[in-house]
């Protein structure tokens, strides 16, 4: 109900694709950069990216003590202590240069992860939505029937099969757990690319109709791109922090990446065994862990409000 | 007459009396859920299959990880044909599905001399009150922060509700379980004297589940929380809360028999979804408090390579899934009076 | 003697939004006797809607009744404490509103949706109201009405939904029924339907009737009075005889175009004069009509409109210029196109400002 008199309404032909996207990408940016949660989560996660980077810079220059250097003397003591800004692990090994290398592995999963998730979800959304009918039916109920089972056993199953043949291999181990985290999760943007695949041969198909039997698939990606461009990565962003939630679970249950590469999730597992005597073994990793999600999803948010399509003027 | 235009006719399968009743709203209720049990049956197989797959592709055997000995090649062998691993492999496969069929699992490797069935059936019990109690503060919680923040909007009560929640259902459930045990038993052990939330050898059932449910609820609620608030604000933008105003409608009328009625059918669907989250919830919790359920049993059956095992609970977690999902779609039908059985 | 049952005086309605305050209702004065169906026409966005919704206090945030007084029955709505108000809606006042898809909850079926309009003001028990929603519905004609009562809205068809709204709003017998735009989101055939079935509601009951409408032919046929309302005020007023055989506002008489005659071959169209309506929260200078006004003159692009001024037997308006002081050939002009600029060259001075405009 337009409680509100607003002056003319300006409608866009569909399709008229170019310059109005760049518009688009400005405004959204502006909006972005308004919400101020959003800018919070971005910051921390360019200063994630900065420490990712350079941690291994921070070592060699001796400003952090190695991560994987084991201490038999200095096992398991507080923070600020001998040298220890927060304290060591179970094994003498220095809990903050550690917990500034684990950012590299969450990092690492969140990001890549995606990067694996969107051929997959892109070809079988695109191919569900192009091709329709039969194809289209196995695909989503192929789709309904893999959503249906928990992420996290599959994956354990899947690593728990694989882990024995990658053992000591870290790039191994990261390929393994990151396809199997892919594995699971890309029925989201399957059926988000599936469903804008469709809404378009929905307007196309009708000017296609007159010429060839189906809207050639150029024109679908044409359409596709400017228009879903958007929510993919919306999706993608929100994946992100779901990679990273994943991998840290598995780790914790101790079937992620295997020491001595530090990660999160590997450091609340061992930090948890000497929760008494050293808390801070366990809380500094999991507030690592939470504030990083966080942000993640922040930005997801900041995104999606400022790329929704409704909100344009 | 039962084939019609290629496809059979609506009640040619079924018995007569199933047909006179697909005529009535009831009876495609029926049908539909007769249909969706049917359905359950490519879900188990196709679980069982790519589980079956999976184990077979792991190198060594279920006897390597026996507590570090070196078990002799006859003990082996006789392990192996005991457990019938000699068999070429679709032979297993085959035997296995024949097995399930009538619900037998198998014997754990880990655990001489039991049954699958058995040690399901012994963890079914932490697991099922860990589940159900999480369920039951999920839901009345969940929807009364929603609801509540949505009809306060943009006040102290909306900010302080959602903060909560966007901030809960950030942290993963472990890392909130990891806190709250540093919480309470280190840091406030003064008033707790280590006892009542923490995780301990010996599990009763009864005292040592606050922190546990509360840990597996936190992040559905969260999320039920945030839900509920959008499409409640959603529903009383909409012109029959208007017209329920118009019509002089009490408060509370208007928001139990208008907004609420409608808002609360979005969230029902996610109670579906919310089991799958569950049951992997309850692996990672009873991890951390170390509850025997089937969540622990199905992690140290995965580590020891019990094949039996692993294949035993994944199923009983699809079909408590597939379950969950069927219930609540049933109960869709009946909240949501546009919705079409088909 | 007419009794006024309704009396709003200088209503002032005003969101208040980030890009400003917008006026939507600007100093609306205008009354309704008993018994009476009065008209209340204007394009979208001119203040009608939220006329009505004020005077039920529905008025949606980020809105708020700023100023000024409604009285129904003497008492002022604008002062009632939440019982009263509550009491006071569905039944001394009740409202239909345009889209009854969208207006009737969808997840409960319509017999209890009529019923509990009446539950709620104590008039009656459950189980008279459940008879008496059969009565009501087999009153706007609904067939099978037992039955009916326990189907969905997506059930009904579209004008039967409406006949389901109007049954609700007449359960109370109010003694004024505000109908926004009743007829506008059906079929025109069903449209035609639903007038018949409020002229012979009107008869059977007489109640008095607000009708929201910008269709004009809708105000012939059913109302004996018509204000005509443009960006949040009221800018003519008067019997519908009077309104329709001289209408003095160059919008009045824009609308009015729009009606199909039998003597000119033109069909029935929505109104649309060139241009659109104003923003309301940054109006135009002078009067709020002028940028579209066929028969602009230079006074009106500066001074805010006049006060409403008496232009016949009870008609008022308020235009600088007035209908009756426009030149035959600029009238016909502007009848052959809307974008007529050459009139406003043509017109002389409006002498008509010394006699006509007298004060307030």
């Amino acid at each position: 109900m337009a409680a509100i008199p607003v002056g003319a309404l300006e409608q866009s032909a569909d399709w008229e694709v170019p310059e109005q996207q760049i518009g688009l990408w400005q405004d959204a940016w502006h909006r972005f950069r308004r919400n101020r949660l959003a800018i919070v989560g971005a910051t921390v996660v360019l200063l994630l990216v900065v420490i990712a980077i350079t941690a291994p810079l921070l070592v060699h220059f001796k400003l952090i003590p190695d991560p994987y250097t084991q201490q038999v003397e200095n096992i398991e003591v507080g923070p600020v202590t001998a040298g220890h800004l927060l304290g060591t692990d179970e094994l003498g090994r220095d809990t903050f240069s550690r917990l500034l290398y684990g950012s590299r592995v969450s990092l690492a999963v969140g990001i890549l992860v995606q990067f694996i998730i969107l051929p997959i979800g892109l070809g079988i959304g695109l191919a569900a939505g192009y091709f329709g009918g039969r194809i289209d039916n196995i695909l989503m109920r192929f789709t309904d029937i893999w959503y249906a089972f928990p992420d996290l056993l599959f994956v354990l199953v899947v690593v728990s099969v694989f882990q024995q043949y990658t053992f000591g291999n870290v790039i191994a181990q990261m390929v393994m757990i990151f396809g199997a985290i892919a594995l699971v999760n890309w029925v989201g943007l399957a059926r988000l690319v599936r469903g804008q695949v469709l809404s378009i041969k929905e307007k196309e198909f009708i000017e296609a109709a007159r010429s060839s039997g189906s809207p050639p698939m150029k024109l679908i990606l044409k359409h596709l791109l400017p228009n879903s461009l958007g929510p993919i990565i919306v999706t993608l962003t929100f994946g992100i922090p779901q990679a990273i939630f994943l991998e840290a679970v598995l780790s914790f249950i101790g079937f992620g990446i295997q020491p001595p590469t530090p990660t999160w999730g590997q450091m609340v597992n061992s930090g948890y065994e000497s929760i008494y005597a050293n808390p801070s073994s366990v809380v500094f990793p999991a507030i690592a862990i939470g504030f990083t999600l966080l942000a993640f999803s922040f930005i997801g948010d900041g995104l999606r409000d400022a790329l929704d399509p409704r909100m344009r003027r | 007459m039962a084939v019609i235009s290629g496809r059979p006719a609506r009640g040619a399968l079924l018995p007569s009396r199933l047909v006179s009743l697909g005529n009535s709203r009831t009876g495609s209720l029926v049908v539909f859920i007769i249909r969706r049990i049917l359905w359950l049956i490519p879900i188990l197989f196709f679980v069982i299959t790519i589980t079956f797959v999976l184990m077979h592709l792991a190198p060594g055997s279920p006897w390597d990880k026996n507590g570090g000995r070196q078990l002799s090649q006859t003990v082996v062998n006789n392990l192996n044909a005991r457990y019938g691993l000699n068999k070429p492999v679709y032979q297993q496969y085959g035997l296995y599905l024949w097995n399930v069929a009538h619900f037998d699992f198998g014997l754990s490797y880990q655990y001489q001399g039991k049954t699958v069935s058995a040690l399901l059936l012994e963890g079914w019990k932490y697991t099922a009150t860990l589940g159900t109690l999480a369920f039951l503060l999920i839901v009345p919680v969940g929807v009364s922060l929603g609801v509540l923040a949505a009809l306060r909007q943009n006040t102290r009560i909306d900010y302080i509700t959602m903060g909560f929640s966007t901030f809960a259902a950030s942290f993963p459930n472990f890392v909130v379980g990891m806190l709250m045990v540093v919480a309470f038993s280190v840091l406030l052990y003064k008033w707790t004297q280590g006892s009542f939330f923490l995780p301990s050898a010996d599990f009763a059932l009864d005292d040592h589940l606050v922190l546990p449910v509360i840990t597996l609820a936190l992040f559905p609620i969260a999320y039920t929380a945030r839900l509920t608030r959008a499409s409640t604000l959603e529903t009383i933008r909409q012109d029959y809360i208007r017209t329920a105003w118009a019509k002089g409608l009490p408060e509370r009328l208007v928001v139990i028999k208008h907004v609420l009625k409608n808002s609360l059918i979005p969230v029902v669907t996610t109670l579906g979804p919310l089991f799958a989250f569950l049951v992997t919830g309850s692996v990672i919790v009873e991890q951390i408090f170390n509850i025997p359920g089937i969540g622990r049993a199905f992690v140290t059956a995965v580590a020891s390579y019990d094949y039996p095992m692993i294949l035993g609970t994944s199923i009983l977690f699809a079909i408590v899934i597939a379950i969950a999902n069927l219930v609540v779609d049933v109960l869709y039908v009946f909240i949501d009076p546009r919705v079409r059985l088909t | 003697m007419a009794q006024t049952l309704l009396q709003v005086e200088d209503l002032h309605t005003q969101f208040f939004t980030s890009r400003g305050v917008v006026r939507a209702v600007d100093g609306v004065t205008f009354h309704v006797n008993a018994g009476e169906t009065l008209g209340v026409v204007g394009e979208s966005g001119c203040g009608k809607t939220m006329t009505a919704l004020s005077i039920l206090r529905l008025v949606p945030d980020p809105g708020r009744i700023t100023s000024g007084s409604i009285l129904f029955r003497s008492k002022d709505v604008t002062k009632m404490t939440d019982e009263e108000i509550r009491e006071f809606r569905g039944n001394d006042v009740a409202m239909i509103f345009q889209d009854p898809m969208t207006s009737l909850n969808p997840v409960t079926k319509i017999g209890p949706q009529i019923e509990e309009a009446m539950t709620a003001h104590d008039r009656f028990t459950e189980a008279l109201a459940r008879g008496r929603v059969v009565e009501l519905l087999k009153r706007v004609r609904v067939p099978a009405a037992e039955s009916r009562v326990k189907d969905y809205p997506h059930q009904f068809s579209g004008g039967m939904r409406q006949r389901a709204m109007i049954a609700m709003g007449l359960s109370n017998e109010p003694s004024l029924l505000i109908a926004d735009e009743p007829t506008t989101a059906l079929d025109v055939t069903v449209q035609a339907q639903i007038i018949q079935l409020m002229k012979q509601l009107n008869r059977e009951l007489g109640t008095a009737m607000m009708l929201i409408t910008h269709n004009m032919a809708l105000v012939a046929s059913l109302c004996q009075r018509v204000i005509v309302m443009y960006a949040g005020r009221i800018v003519e007023e008067g019997p519908v005889e009077q309104i329709f055989k001289s209408p003095q506002h160059p919008y009045t008489w824009s609308l009015l175009r729009s009606v199909p005659r039998v003597d000119e071959a033109r069909k029935d169209r929505l109104v649309s004069i060139k241009g659109l309506p104003p923003d309301l929260s940054h109006p135009p200078p002078g009067c709020k009509f002028h940028p579209r006004c066929p028969f602009v003159i230079d006074k009106c692009k500066v001074d805010p409109e006049p006060e409403l001024a008496e232009v016949g037997p009870a008609q008022v308006a308020r235009c600088w210029v007035l209908m009756r002081n426009v030149k035959d050939e600029d009238v016909t002009a502007a009848k052959q196109s809307a974008l007529s600029k050459d009139a406003v060259a043509k017109l002389k001075e409006p002498t008509g400002q010394v006699s006509g405009n007298a004060g307030g």
